[in-house]
């Protein structure tokens, strides 16, 4: 397998940002970008979910939430106590690692096309559903044994009604009212022209992540072994758990990305609202400046390589 | 006509809608806002994405309206946000 190209786009946005260059991506174009990135990745699962019988999906949602679950309640005890981490910072940092990351989820996706492998719609779904129960937890876990729960009323509407969740569920089922043969219009627009816009995405990434590298500078070798071995383990169980419940090879693959992503566009601004004596630098070091740049060069390779020895050895 | 007061509030892009909220309710008739960067105390904000942006809140009203909100913005968000607020007398010309 050869490495995905876009990602190498990732790593000149590093260049770009450890060398002080000037390139900025206009912060129009990002939000253009993000926008455009949530919408396709929902059209193309609700395309696809379309060709799948929707009737499966109530049960096995239920089970892929419920484990994607334990990775938040098994990430705090080990920030708080092994690491030593506040209660804020390892609660704030859990809901990060328990949430998912819809760019490493594309580029994920980018790679199964490429080898023209196909997956199954439901991923959208879960990608969906797997965003929220983290932060949730996460303010839950932060607040333990306090009364101030005050600022949930805005974390809910902000996790509900922000755009992520609001373009993804939309372009899902846009995609799914369309089917493959009413979408024709769209797809020059939406996935001919996906990789592209990833890749400028991307670099915006890359720059984004030069910047947060010097915050993990100062918190050492504990949160960058927690921000590596956590999405490995959470991958591997990922698709084994895809496997349980019958996925495809590429399905369960696109399980363990979202088991082993961690967010950083979600979950900052929830964790900022509701839990704000967290710093930000913590979790964001971590999660952008660590394991996103790892799930892209070594995880995704590793998940799929992990995916591929599972389901033939399970033949 | 008594003294007007021009309020800047700068704060962090995620406290947007939280501090308009805030400040029409202490009975501010409008506002103006603009996306910003800077240094603070709070470190490099550098708004390359919503998370490290900053927002600049522009507030015009008497000075009792901008001493109710400069208290309770600092009550209630000063000790976990990044937050400044000045203010300086000002003639409205129109």
């Amino acid at each position: 397998m050869s490495i995905e190209p876009v990602v190498l786009f990732f790593l000149l946005g590093v260049i770009a940002g450890v060398a002080r260059s000037d390139l900025k991506i206009p912060p129009a174009i990002y939000e253009f970008l993000s926008i455009f990135l949530l919408l396709a990745i929902g059209l193309k699962g609700g395309v696809k979910l379309a060709e799948y019988p929707l009737a499966s999906l109530l049960v096995t949602s239920l089970v892929v939430v419920g484990v994607g679950a334990l990775i938040p309640l098994a990430a705090f005890p080990v920030l708080r106590y092994v690491g030593g981490l506040s209660r804020a910072d390892s609660a704030s940092i859990a809901a990060h690692y328990g949430s998912v990351s819809v760019v490493t989820f594309s580029v994920a996706v980018a790679l199964l096309e490429q080898m023209g492998l196909n997956y199954e719609g439901h991923m959208i779904v879960y990608l969906v559903l797997l965003e929220f129960p983290a932060l949730m937890i996460g303010v839950i876990l932060a607040r333990r044994g306090e009364a101030g729960m005050s600022r949930c009323g805005r974390l809910f509407h902000e996790v509900f009604f922000g755009k992520s969740i609001l373009l993804l569920i939309g372009g899902l089922v846009i995609g799914y009212i369309a089917g493959a043969d009413g979408i024709t219009p769209l797809d020059k627009f939406f996935f001919d022209l996906f990789k592209g816009l990833l890749a400028f995405f991307l670099l915006e990434m890359g720059l984004v992540a030069a910047s947060r590298i010097a915050d993990l500078r100062h918190h050492g070798v504990f949160l960058i072994s927690f921000a590596v071995l956590t999405p490995i383990m959470s991958g591997f169980a990922g698709i084994l758990l895809g496997l349980l419940i019958g996925l495809s090879v590429g399905g369960a693959f696109l399980l363990g990305v979202l088991y082993a992503s961690a967010s950083y566009i979600a979950a900052p601004t929830a964790m900022r609202i509701a839990v704000p004596e967290a710093n930000p630098a913590l979790s964001i070091g971590a999660s952008l400046g660590a394991t996103f740049p790892f799930n892209i060069f070594v995880g995704i390779p590793l998940y799929w390589w992990f995916a591929e020895f599972v389901y033939r050895h399970a033949s | 006509m008594s003294q007007k007061h021009l309020l800047v509030i700068i704060t962090e892009t995620v406290l947007e809608d939280t501090v308009i909220d805030e400040i029409l309710k202490l009975g501010a008739k409008g506002f103006t806002a603009t996306d910003a960067r800077g240094l603070g105390t709070h470190g490099m904000r550098a708004g390359r994405w919503s998370v490290g942006g900053n927002v600049r809140i522009e507030v015009v009203g008497d000075e009792d309206l901008c001493e109710r909100i400069v208290a309770s913005l600092t009550a209630k968000y000063d000790a976990d946000y990044g937050l400044l607020m000045y203010s300086c007398p000002v003639n409205l010309r129109n």
